[in-house]
């Protein structure tokens, strides 16, 4: 009983946390589930991509902010193109998939060339091509490369505005099958479908990790060394759960995308990586071992978290700011303790072995 | 010849010759389109002087086998407390400086033993438990920033009374008073005197100490533990020396910086300012674990004269501002090229 409880000290302290705020915000239960029904569906296939880099041992893949701008890259031309409702959707993601394929090919490139530091390279190759992207978007669109899209377009002629309307494609997929559930006097949307595609990613992600190349990654987690003697291709596997990972981020980005129904074009996808590496931590999972199921739950507690934070921040200190101060402590915090209990286990290791 | 030249650029890096001709050819639009080369020069001198101390911080951390300090937000968190304590004590002018300073080392000494402790127990990540580190205290002291008990009405917002305001203007109270300290101006071109000075005893300082024999004992614990090992120097305590030390200059660096500047900033501020510091000190040639006091100066001359002008030289040509995007592309380009190249020589 003790260890089973220490075992999942993480997410019972989390749920404790958001237990307490929706009491102390006097949150009820039909606003939390309408808003937690949205925001589950919306981003869970972005922790999702995070599973198979875990499992080859690549760590937290810093690098899924990459895949999420292949994403973005992809629902502007949809847009511009004005391809409405689920054709429109349909366009995006097979238009983002070879774009992340490609990205997820140089991040895995990267990663090898760079082993034993692929989070920190993630990271730092995140806000790399955070300024590639901000160079393609804000100055070469409309100026080097032809575009004229006046409704798109900054005034000066070149550059993305600030924002992209994303109405054409907005509910495209939430809404296929449309069920809307009246609950206290409102019309609850119930995104049956999109649920219906985290499930097929969940399905596929539990799939993956039983066929060979699925068992190859595991063994690569356990022991890349030991893996490379076996005849396992590391370098190769290591490239191949990049690129998967970077193409669900895409995919993962244009479903969230498609129910938010505008694009911050500059910051949509900062916090991508932090939010969803985060969402998955406060599961309990850790840098070297995360389960889909964790990735749901850890979606639903930091989400809860997330709407909960600011309204108990309010009604303890009548002040919304300290809430959402709060909730971004919380989430670098979960990252800090996960990424220290890592590192500090792999140093107790090689310190055993010596 | 070929050879010659291939091995010259192999020596000197890529990267850190495409940015000195990125530098030029700013320079060369700059004089073609007749700007104003001496503001462009002094505020590029201005800005060395503001930055050169943080980016002097990262050494000890490099040199004493942490690698690329990411978590320099520690260390200047430690002198923003500092900046505030002397603001609502109200201490003007060099006292007041010297007050913010003091204050900043005595929280950053206990900070930096136990950031060298956590470090020596996540040794292989240091670099990553140091960014989310940094990242989690900035934001942990958002909060605290907002609830911390002061009073001074010049420094919490005029509306409710309470809560620290983002920037804390230093306007008559310590704003550039080294940056004025005996400045004087060559041909048009304005020296700030007393922040070259500081930043120069300080770069100084540091090559002395890394003379005596604790700084040696520090980078032979570093290139090789097991040798240090052998001659009575432990590589734990060592790393916690350097950990002191970077995190001690970061709070003076912030002080600094934040003197220079003319404002306090809390908050977000400091969330990132590592990133840059880091991409100065490898375009002066660091890698990830060797770096000089050369590479220091080199370093924050280049990336901080490139940041300067950019935006008035390019705003010349187009609209918009794009020295922000070419910042970002350039500190983490440079700080990717550095990763890839550990353990290679």
């Amino acid at each position: 009983m003790r260890r089973a409880l220490l075992r999942h000290a993480v997410p019972i302290l989390f749920a404790a946390l958001c237990i307490a705020g929706i009491w102390v915000a006097k949150i009820t239960p039909s606003f939390l589930l309408g808003e937690m029904l949205i925001r589950v569906g919306r981003n869970s296939v972005l922790v999702l991509a995070l599973l198979i880099p875990i499992l080859a041992g690549l760590g937290l893949n810093f690098g899924i902010v990459i895949g999420a701008m292949a994403g973005q890259a992809a629902a502007i031309l949809v847009t511009h193109w004005k391809i409405p409702g689920i054709a429109g959707f349909a366009a995006a993601w097979l238009l983002a998939t070879p774009l992340a394929i490609l990205f997820g090919l140089a991040t895995g490139a990267l990663f090898n060339k760079a082993k034993g530091r692929e989070m920190v390279s993630g990271l730092i190759a995140g806000y790399f091509a955070n300024g590639v992207y901000q160079l393609l978007f804000l100055f070469a669109l409309g100026s080097i490369i032809p575009f004229h899209d006046p409704g798109m377009v900054l005034p000066q002629g070149y550059g993305l505005r600030n924002t992209v309307d994303l109405t054409t494609i907005q509910y495209a997929v939430d809404d296929l099958v449309a069920v809307h559930l009246p609950v206290e006097g409102r019309q609850l949307r119930v995104p049956v479908v999109s649920y219906a595609v985290v499930a097929a990613f969940c399905v596929f992600t539990l799939f993956f990790m039983r066929t060979r190349l699925g068992q190859q990654l595991r063994a690569m987690g356990q022991d890349a060394h030991v893996a490379a003697i076996a005849g396992i291709p590391v370098e190769r596997n290591r490239v191949i759960a990049t690129v998967l990972s970077t193409v669900f981020a895409s995919w993962g980005q244009l479903l969230f995308l498609q129910n938010i129904g505008t694009l911050n074009t500059y910051n949509s996808h900062e916090q991508v990586g932090m939010f969803a590496i985060a969402a998955l931590l406060v599961s309990g999972a850790t840098v070297s071992r995360a389960t889909v199921g964790q990735a749901l739950l850890g979606t639903i507690l930091f989400h809860t978290l997330f709407v909960v934070s600011p309204l108990a921040g309010k009604a303890l200190a009548g002040d919304a700011q300290i809430g959402e101060y709060f909730r971004v402590f919380v989430a670098y915090a979960v990252i800090t303790v996960a990424l220290v209990l890592h590192a500090w286990q792999a140093a107790a290791k090689a310190r055993a072995r010596r | 010849m070929n050879e010659q030249i291939r091995a010259t650029i192999k020596e000197i890096g890529l990267p850190r010759l495409l940015i000195a001709g990125f530098l030029l050819a700013l320079f060369a639009v700059a004089v073609a389109t007749h700007m104003d080369l001496r503001s462009l020069i002094s505020d590029s001198i201005t800005r060395v002087a503001r930055n050169g101390i943080l980016v002097l911080a990262l050494l000890p951390a490099v040199q004493g086998g942490l690698g690329l300090n990411f978590g320099l937000p520690i260390g200047i968190i430690c002198g923003l407390i500092g900046c505030v304590v002397s603001l609502n004590a109200g201490v003007m002018g060099v006292a007041g400086l010297a007050y913010a300073t003091g204050i900043g080392l005595v929280l950053a000494i206990p900070a930096g033993v136990a950031y060298g402790w956590l470090l020596n127990r996540t040794r292989g990540q240091e670099m990553m438990v140091g960014t989310y580190l940094g990242f989690a205290i900035v934001s942990g002291m958002s909060i605290f920033w907002l609830l911390a008990p002061f009073k001074n009405p010049t420094l919490v917002w005029a509306i409710g009374g309470k809560g620290l305001r983002t920037t804390l203007a230093l306007t008559g109270i310590y704003d550039k008073i080294l940056d004025r300290w005996l400045a004087f101006s060559v041909a048009g071109v304005a020296i700030p005197t007393g922040a070259l000075l500081v930043f120069g005893g300080l770069c100084f300082l540091v090559w002395l100490f890394f003379r005596t024999q604790m700084g040696i004992s520090i980078a032979a614990a570093r290139s090789n533990p097991r040798f240090a090992l052998a001659a009575g120097i432990s590589d734990q305590r060592t790393r916690i020396q350097a950990s002191v030390l970077t995190t001690v200059l970061g709070a003076i660096g912030i002080v600094v910086y934040s003197q220079s500047f003319g404002f306090v900033q809390l908050y977000t501020a400091p969330l990132l300012m590592a990133f840059p510091a880091i991409a100065c000190i490898l375009i002066g040639g660091a890698t990830v674990t060797r770096a000089t006091i050369g590479n220091v100066v080199i370093g924050t001359l280049l990336f901080q004269s490139i940041l300067t002008i950019a935006l008035p030289v390019t705003s010349q040509v187009i609209e918009g501002d794009i020295s922000e995007t070419a910042r970002l592309i350039i500190q983490n380009g440079m700080i990717l090229y550095a990763l890839t190249r550990v353990g290679k020589s």
